[in-house]
């Protein structure tokens, strides 16, 4: 039953890395123009499923289709904006010097390349510091300047692996604010945490536990089938305690 | 178009750290000026001693450059020659001199021995100053070592640095995760290569274009052949380094990994780069040389530098060079694949 906004499919996917089974024949559709949260604790396999959705890594078995096309594409990649754990960043580079890099590699030049870069440096919040080395960045600037750089190209869909981690609470409001306004505008957002509170933002929410998905729904329909008042005690009756 | 991009962003990364570009250009220069000095110093003057000769024969010699000491006996020289005082002493063992040694430097024997045959010469000839003519085919008398090892360690430097630089770099690419990033893009598996080609390329051709100046022009290196060939060479070594250095730099962790296979890519390569008698090398070994790319960067650069040989004598060891490179590229593009399949 695939429904006609589905945007991702991910069908049976299962990944080992040597013995490991990292995810066991996961099944999940993410819609268009939702805010899709994973959650589990670390180790679940959460960052493993969404590298696969950004192509950067495939399953053993089972397929994933991005806009019902099969990852890895570099077509779709094009389509795709992932922000990893790490800020990736080129310490030694201004803050514009490493945006203009990212932008040149999704072809973005001359005009429409100065534009986007203010454009998300605006997001962000970093306008002032754009010309400063990100060696003198703060951590939370980093992680900033970090999805800034995901969002240069314009794409469809958002992927961040644990965006806010290590951000001050006052900061990851205001992070959280830029991912309503891109949501808003029809970006469809992913977004993986460990922290539970954060999960209550989502629009859905998918529970991994030990490389399977244990429930899947909005969060008030997790905490309703469970009878719980919040989404922890939810993950924990999912999770068989 | 992003193989550009990328190109300029390693050049823009080399040129803000100021210390690396130092090591890469002013390291060659210091180390090559301490050769000079070393190798090109003055000649050793050995000390030598003269036992009991008889005036006639003295008279006779050629006393000049070496430092003379005369004993009335035997049992004072070698008293002297054993705390080094002296290097060897000549005595007369009937009507036949005979020389002994103090011994434990070979470079010391051989200019002590060199100095007593010259100045018995005369002796021998019983005056008849029939010098022989040497004359050579390529090099003269003036010719130093530092000629000799110079295109050799000009070569190893390039290649030493550029590996190091290029495989520390691309780890860096790899722990701070902008690799992962890059390949999150579409940017394909090759033009990450290139890029790095490119952008080290461009760097190298400058950073090879001052040193090799230096060498020649301030050090007076000897120079036979054309200067562009030099840099050609230099060119074509670097590229080797280069992308040898990003291959060796998948198998190694963090920056401290790839400093430990200096001792097993770079250091051996010295050995077979003709800073030592190839032909002296043991047939265990001796194998090893055509497989390191430093053995034909030496053996170009010594023929344009000292043989003043030109693109016929050259360009097979370039192609090899050459090769070289393309082969790593390739293997670099396939171990890419670790961290994205497509």
């Amino acid at each position: 039953m695939r429904n006609e906004s589905t945007c991702i499919s991910i069908r049976k996917v299962s990944k080992q890395f040597g013995k490991h089974e990292v995810l066991k024949n996961i099944n999940l559709e993410i819609y268009e123009g939702e805010i899709f949260g994973l959650l589990g604790p670390s180790g679940a396999g959460k960052s493993t499923l969404v590298k696969e959705l950004a192509g950067l890594d495939v399953p053993n078995s089972g397929e994933n289709y991005i806009f019902q096309k099969k990852m890895p594409s570099l077509k779709l990649m094009e389509r795709v904006g992932y922000m990893a754990q790490a800020d990736a960043l080129y310490e030694d580079l201004t803050a514009y010097e490493n945006l203009q890099f990212f932008a040149s590699l999704y072809g973005l030049k001359g005009k429409k390349q100065k534009q986007r870069i203010n454009e998300v440096m605006q997001i962000v919040n970093l306008m002032d510091h754009l010309h400063k080395p990100v060696s003198n960045y703060s951590g939370g600037m980093k992680r900033r300047l970090s999805l800034a750089i995901a969002l240069l190209h314009e794409p469809e869909i958002l992927i961040l692996d644990e965006p806010t981690v290590g951000i001050d609470p006052v900061l990851r409001k205001s992070i959280w604010e830029a991912f309503y306004e891109l949501n808003r505008k029809g970006t469809t957002i992913i977004v993986t945490t460990h922290v539970m509170d954060e999960a209550e933002k989502c629009g859905r929410l998918g529970l991994m536990r030990d490389g399977t998905m244990i429930a899947v729904g909005t969060p008030e329909q997790l905490k309703a089938e469970t009878n719980s008042t919040t989404i922890e005690e939810a993950f924990l009756i999912y999770g068989g305690a | 178009m992003r193989v550009t991009a990328l190109s300029i962003r390693i050049l823009r990364q080399i040129i803000r750290d100021k210390r690396t570009l130092a090591l890469l250009i002013f390291a060659p220069i210091l180390v090559l000026t301490m050769l000079h000095l070393v190798f090109d110093g003055d000649d050793y003057v050995p000390k030598v001693g003269l036992v009991d000769l008889p005036e006639m024969i003295t008279e006779q010699m050629d006393l000049s450059d070496a430092e003379i000491t005369e004993y009335s006996n035997e049992t004072k020289a070698n008293d002297d020659l054993a705390i080094q005082e002296i290097d060897g002493y000549v005595v007369l063992d009937g009507q036949v001199p005979s020389i002994f040694l103090e011994g434990s430097d070979p470079s010391v024997n051989g200019a002590t021995l060199k100095w007593i045959q010259s100045a018995f010469t005369n002796l021998q000839q019983n005056g008849n100053t029939t010098e022989l003519e040497v004359d050579y085919l390529h090099g003269s008398s003036d010719m130093g070592s530092f000629d000799y090892f110079g295109p050799v360690l000009l070569g190893f430097f390039v290649f030493f640095f550029v590996f190091l630089i290029a495989g520390v770099s691309f780890i860096r690419e790899r722990t701070t995760g902008t690799l992962e990033r890059l390949l999150s893009t579409p940017l394909r598996k090759w033009e990450i290569v290139m890029g790095y080609v490119f952008g080290f390329g461009i760097f190298t051709m400058i950073q090879s274009t001052i040193i090799a100046w230096y060498a020649i022009y301030v050090l007076d290196m000897m120079m036979e052949g054309l200067f562009i060939y030099v840099l050609v060479i230099t060119l074509a070594i670097a590229l080797t380094a280069l992308t040898l250095g990003i291959l060796i730099s998948s198998f190694a962790n963090n920056e401290l990994q790839m400093i430990q296979f200096i001792p097993i890519v770079v250091i051996p390569q010295i050995f077979f780069s003709g800073l030592f008698n190839l032909e002296t090398i043991s047939d265990w070994l001796s194998w090893v040389g055509p497989f390191t790319p430093l053995y034909y960067a030496a053996d170009a650069l010594r023929d344009v530098m000292v043989r003043g040989y030109g693109w016929s004598e050259i360009y097979i060891n370039i192609l090899v060079l050459i090769g070289f490179s393309i082969l790593f590229m390739i293997l670099n593009i396939i171990a890419l694949r670790k961290y994205r399949k497509i």
